[in-house]
């Protein structure tokens, strides 16, 4: 059986981050962060060190000993500072450890069901779970596949599929009209697919991608007080603020922690009908970031409908609540409502994130070192005689499910696919 | 009339309806595992036909035919003594991949198989049509013949191949019929039709069958077999007959030519065809289009038999009209004389979706009835012969009110048939590959046996000859991998052995350093004389599981978990809306799949941990209301 690790509180900061371990590799991994006397079911606080003995964290580590624990298995419970730099470096060092990996969406409960510490009651409350977490994948494929970053994952997925088809092909398909030696190719697919993984695990336009976090379009008519709300919320002078309409012409963006969540906010251009070309673009460009954002933040003048179709749990609200006086508005000046307009954004936010933020990078970067593994296992085989095809394509099989989260399921159907399209089969 | 329908006593615990691949292997089955057996057949003369090409095994085929082998069935020891040319084929990629072929004498197939089916006690053949169901209730027990006679039965397997709404196209005409001059049996079919199962359109072709005398075999390449021939059987010690060649020709711009001119005139390419086809078995038609290209298509020239002139033609199978057949044929090289002795044509056919049937090949909604072969929308003599195996024995066992015997993807390629068919269905004829198997390392066609005989004798399906050829077999296995393992080396002496390791320390058993690519066991008798007391057989065996040892642990912790929610059962009636949780997709998938246990379910596309849990969950519960 696995041992599982994850985040088990909220992401996001926090006073304290709790990462549960549970499986017969909990006390192990435990020694390996150098915490060697667990006592069952007692609160001992540690000092946590990673595989080069540099402090982690001071934490609060509790032991439960099998069968006495929520999942029924032996269980390990590290109380973290909660900061995402903290949580990001413990659940690297526990990828790290042989036999560990980190948990699917339910699998605790899952584990906790099948050791009978959990009745149906309870695992309904799993209903939530399952929707939030589909949507959290559903928002992160999309993100993955989107942009530049999906032309590089989609190569992947071709170069694979292509390799793997071709090595099927000569096995399954000899006495076919397939070529008789396919590892030149091969190698070549592995290398380029090798190269690439290597640049993503180093520099990691994958981590890029989900360290930007969550997108903030904040919409509204010309000098509707969307660049003030901006600075406001950022401390800092980011976007030009004056009171002559239509100062912000292309979208300005600003990184920030919003309570602990890392959330991009877009500065547009107001959306008002112009015949200024320049503006014009610059309300083009708003209205794409805007469809593409994760959330809108739409100012209202009094009376004004929002000139944009907003997707359901958008916000939409009165600005420059300073000049008209409106208790229910917001002002970037006063800072009135900003701390219920932060609470909101970040309810919301959390409840999308519980797969997607550090978890998800973690997860991608795992998987791509795991599959460079086998690729290069794979790699060196093609250029043995000796080594057989058979082995270098399984070899390519556990690649390929390794990097399956990122690339997408390759089945039998897909190679067959590939190797009936490319080579004409049947004698 | 009211006695009819008051039969206290079956005439016979298991009916097998066909005597094709699958029903031979159905019936045998049955009979092996100790139900009395009717294989009920058109004609005598029918059992053991083959219908398509006069060849056994391949790649993933072979494997099929050795497990079918493991369990003492049929089709391995008759394609072995029908075997007119042997060939291993991938021989040079790895074990896990190699897979046994033979080239059939289709006389003499037919001949030992129709002597297999009369000479097991307990299997009687019954020649008749039969034209419908006895039912009890909804509940299949027994068949009706065409002369109005009945015969009960505790279970019934039905294995008439292509015969729902079968239609054969040449040209553009088309007439019904099951094979060439066969009638297709269309009374029985409304009768399945009465069940309301869910049905799909497949078909698939052959080409014209060549008189060898017309072929100018001198200059055409030829394709020999093996010296060393693989047999199908673990018992089979040698050949049985005199071994011959296949000849080798190609298609050419010419024979492109003409098909192209005759498109129109294809039932396929005409539209008189509405069923899927096979996509590794394209016809001839198919490859000039699709592959418009390449100017030339190899055709292997497979004799029939060696009292037999007729040559099949393998690699050209259409559907054009007959006067097009023979003038493509004739542009081939070696063939311009050729004479056409039954025109080439295509046939299709009604199958039974099989995500209607459980694991043991039974209808979930028709109990007592069980399919196997072609009507579950399968291709191939050896996928219907191992279909045919699993529902003749779970036919027996369901008839004798015995717990059934099913397969696992992690222990056979007949366990990944059976759930790919059951979970996923089909969308072209199925036909197995090594591809399909995800523990291809573990599933061999050298270590079938090992595998599966044990379950086999488990099942009462092994005769004694082999059980205790088999117990012999795994004593000698034994105790050479004990040796083996026993045995621990530190790289000095290895190197010295002339082994070549790092010296980094660490001591080895013979058994690790079996697992390296270059070693055999005759490099390792210096250090361990006792090895050289194994016989040859086994130490070749010896040296296939040790050069995968390494991945088998590797996969062992999957297959662990697998088998694990293998065992977690879903019972047929459990009800998935009751799950509010799910999504409506969800559950409207499992509801079509009804998955058999808890693996199945989490194989449908979609699933999560979650998910699962719920579902384990809600089991949980119906478990405990029921013990309580």
């Amino acid at each position: 059986m696995d041992t599982i690790f994850a985040l088990a509180s909220a992401p996001g900061r926090a006073g304290v981050s709790v990462i549960r371990i549970s499986g017969p590799g909990s006390l192990p991994a435990l020694a390996r962060f150098g915490v060697t006397d667990p006592v069952p079911r007692e609160t001992l606080l540690r000092s946590l060190r990673d595989g080069q003995g540099a402090l982690l964290d001071q934490a609060v580590v509790v032991y439960f000993r099998a069968p006495a624990s929520f999942t029924g298995e032996d269980v390990v419970e590290l109380h973290l500072h909660g900061s995402p730099a903290i949580i990001n470096a413990t659940l690297r060092e526990l990828g790290e450890v042989p036999g560990l990996r980190m948990a699917e969406a339910g699998e605790f409960t899952r584990r906790a069901l099948e050791n009978g510490k959990m009745d149906l009651a309870q695992v309904e409350g799993l209903a939530d779970l399952i929707d939030s977490e589909t949507e959290a994948q559903r928002r992160q494929a999309q993100r993955v596949f989107s942009g530049k970053l999906g032309e590089v994952v989609q190569g992947w997925r071709r170069d694979l599929l292509r390799a793997a088809a071709l090595l099927e092909a000569v096995i399954d398909f000899v006495d076919e009209d397939v070529p008789v030696d396919v590892r030149p190719e091969v190698e070549a697919l592995l290398a380029r697919v090798s190269a690439s993984l290597k640049v993503q695990a180093d520099g990691a336009e994958v981590a890029e991608r989900v360290r930007q976090g969550f997108e903030v379009a904040i919409l509204g008519a010309p000098n509707a007080g969307k660049s003030t709300l901006l600075n406001y919320l950022a401390g800092r002078d980011a976007a030009i603020t004056s009171s002559v309409a239509g100062t912000t012409r292309d979208v300005i963006e600003v990184r920030m922690d919003l309570r602990g969540l890392p959330v991009t906010l877009l500065d547009t251009a107001g959306l008002r009908e112009t015949e200024d070309e320049v503006e014009a673009i610059g309300i083009e460009r708003a209205r794409a970031r805007a469809e593409a954002a994760d959330l809108r933040i739409y100012l209202l003048e009094p009376g004004e409908e929002p000139r944009f179709a907003l997707q359901p749990g958008d916000i939409a609200l009165h600005g420059k609540a300073d000049e008209t006086g409106d208790p229910e508005g917001i002002s970037g000046r006063t800072g009135q409502g900003i701390d219920a307009l932060v609470a909101r954004i970040t309810r919301i936010f959390a409840d999308r994130s519980a797969l997607v933020a550090t978890a998800t990078r973690e997860r991608h970067r795992l998987a791509i070192l795991r599959a460079m593994g086998y690729l290069a296992t794979a790699q060196e085989m093609l250029g043995q005689e000796m080594a057989t095809e058979d082995v270098i394509a399984e070899e390519l099989r556990s690649a390929i499910r390794a990097l399956d989260s990122l690339v997408g399921n390759i089945d039998v159907e897909s190679l067959l696919g590939e190797i009936f399209s490319s080579f004409c089969i049947g004698k | 009339m009211m006695g009819l329908f008051h039969v206290k006593h079956s005439n016979f615990d298991v009916v097998v309806v066909g005597g094709g691949h699958a029903g031979c292997d159905a019936a045998h089955a049955a009979a092996r595992a100790g139900a009395r057996t009717a294989l009920v057949t058109l004609k005598f003369d029918g059992i053991g036909v083959m219908s398509c090409n006069p060849a056994i095994g391949g790649l993933g085929k072979g494997h099929l035919v050795r497990e079918i082998d493991a369990l003492d069935g049929v089709m391995s020891r008759v394609a072995d003594a029908a075997g007119i040319q042997f060939r291993l084929l991938n021989r040079r990629k790895g074990p896990a991949v190699q897979g046994p072929r033979a080239q059939a004498d289709r006389a003499v197939y037919r001949a030992t198989m129709q002597k297999e089916m009369t000479s097991f006690p307990g299997l009687e053949v019954i020649e008749g049509e039969v034209t419908d169901f006895r039912m009890d209730g909804n509940r299949v027990a027994g068949i009706v013949l065409a002369d109005g006679s009945e015969i009960s039965a505790g279970a019934v397997v039905l294995t008439t191949g292509t015969f729902l709404r079968g239609l054969i196209h040449i040209g553009d005409h088309s007439y019904s019929g099951g094979r060439m001059g066969d009638n297709a049996a269309n009374l029985l079919g409304q009768r399945m039709d009465g069940f309301g199962l869910p049905l799909g359109r497949l078909k698939t072709g052959t080409p014209p069958r060549l008189d060898g005398k017309t072929i100018d075999w001198n200059i055409l390449d030829s394709q020999p077999g093996d010296e060393d021939p693989v047999f199908f059987s673990f018992q089979t010690k040698g050949l049985e007959i005199r071994q011959v060649s296949c000849g080798i020709t190609h298609t050419n711009a010419a024979t492109h030519e003409i098909i192209r001119n005759n498109l129109e005139r294809s039932a396929m390419y005409g539209g008189y065809i509405e069923g899927v086809g096979p996509r590794y078995c394209p016809s001839i038609e198919d490859k000039v289009v699709r592959f418009a290209d390449k100017d030339s298509h190899q055709v292997f020239l497979e004799p029939e038999g060696l009292n037999d002139d007729t040559v099949y033609p393998n690699g050209i199978s259409t559907s054009l009209p007959q006067d097009v057949q023979e003038a493509y044929v004739r542009s081939i090289r070696g063939l311009e004389e050729v004479k056409i002795l039954q025109p080439g044509y295509a046939i299709e056919y009604d199958y039974v979706d099989p995500r209607a049937l459980d694991s043991r090949l039974g209808l979930r909604d028709v109990p007592g009835l069980f399919l196997a072969g072609q009507i579950n929308g399968t291709t191939g003599y050896e996928e219907a012969a191992a279909q045919g195996l699993v529902a003749g024995l779970n036919a027996a066992k369901e008839a004798l009110g015995a717990d059934p015997v099913t397969f696992s993807r992690t222990d056979s390629y007949i366990g990944v048939m059976v759930d790919d068919l059951i979970t996923r269905g089909v969308s072209e004829p199925y036909r197995m590959f090594t591809s399909r198997a995800e523990y291809r390392l573990s599933l061999r066609a050298d270590n079938a046996d090992q595998r599966l005989t044990g379950k086999g004798i488990e099942a009462g399906l092994v005769g004694e000859v082999r059980k205790a050829a088999f117990g012999d077999k795994m004593e000698r296995l034994t105790r050479g991998k004990s040796l083996l393992e026993d045995t621990k080396v530190t790289p000095k002496v290895l190197n010295s052995n002339g082994i070549k390791v790092g010296e980094d320390g660490k001591q080895r058993s013979l058994y690790q350093v079996l697992a390296f690519a270059d070693v055999e066991i005759q490099h390792l008798v210096d250090i361990a004389p006792e090895l050289a007391e194994l016989d040859a057989e086994t130490q070749a065996q010896l040296k296939k599981d040790a050069l995968y040892a390494t991945y088998l642990s590797r996969q062992e912790q999957d297959a662990a978990a697998l088998r694990k929610d293998e065992a977690r059962v879903i019972p047929n009636s459990f009800d998935y809306s009751g799950l509010e949780s799910l999504s409506n997709e969800l559950k409207m998938k499992l509801q079509r799949v009804r998955p058999a246990n808890l693996a199945q379910a989490g194989r449908i596309e979609g699933m999560t941990p979650a998910a699962l849990a719920l579902i384990l969950a809600r089991l949980n519960r119906e478990n405990r209301e029921k013990s309580a």
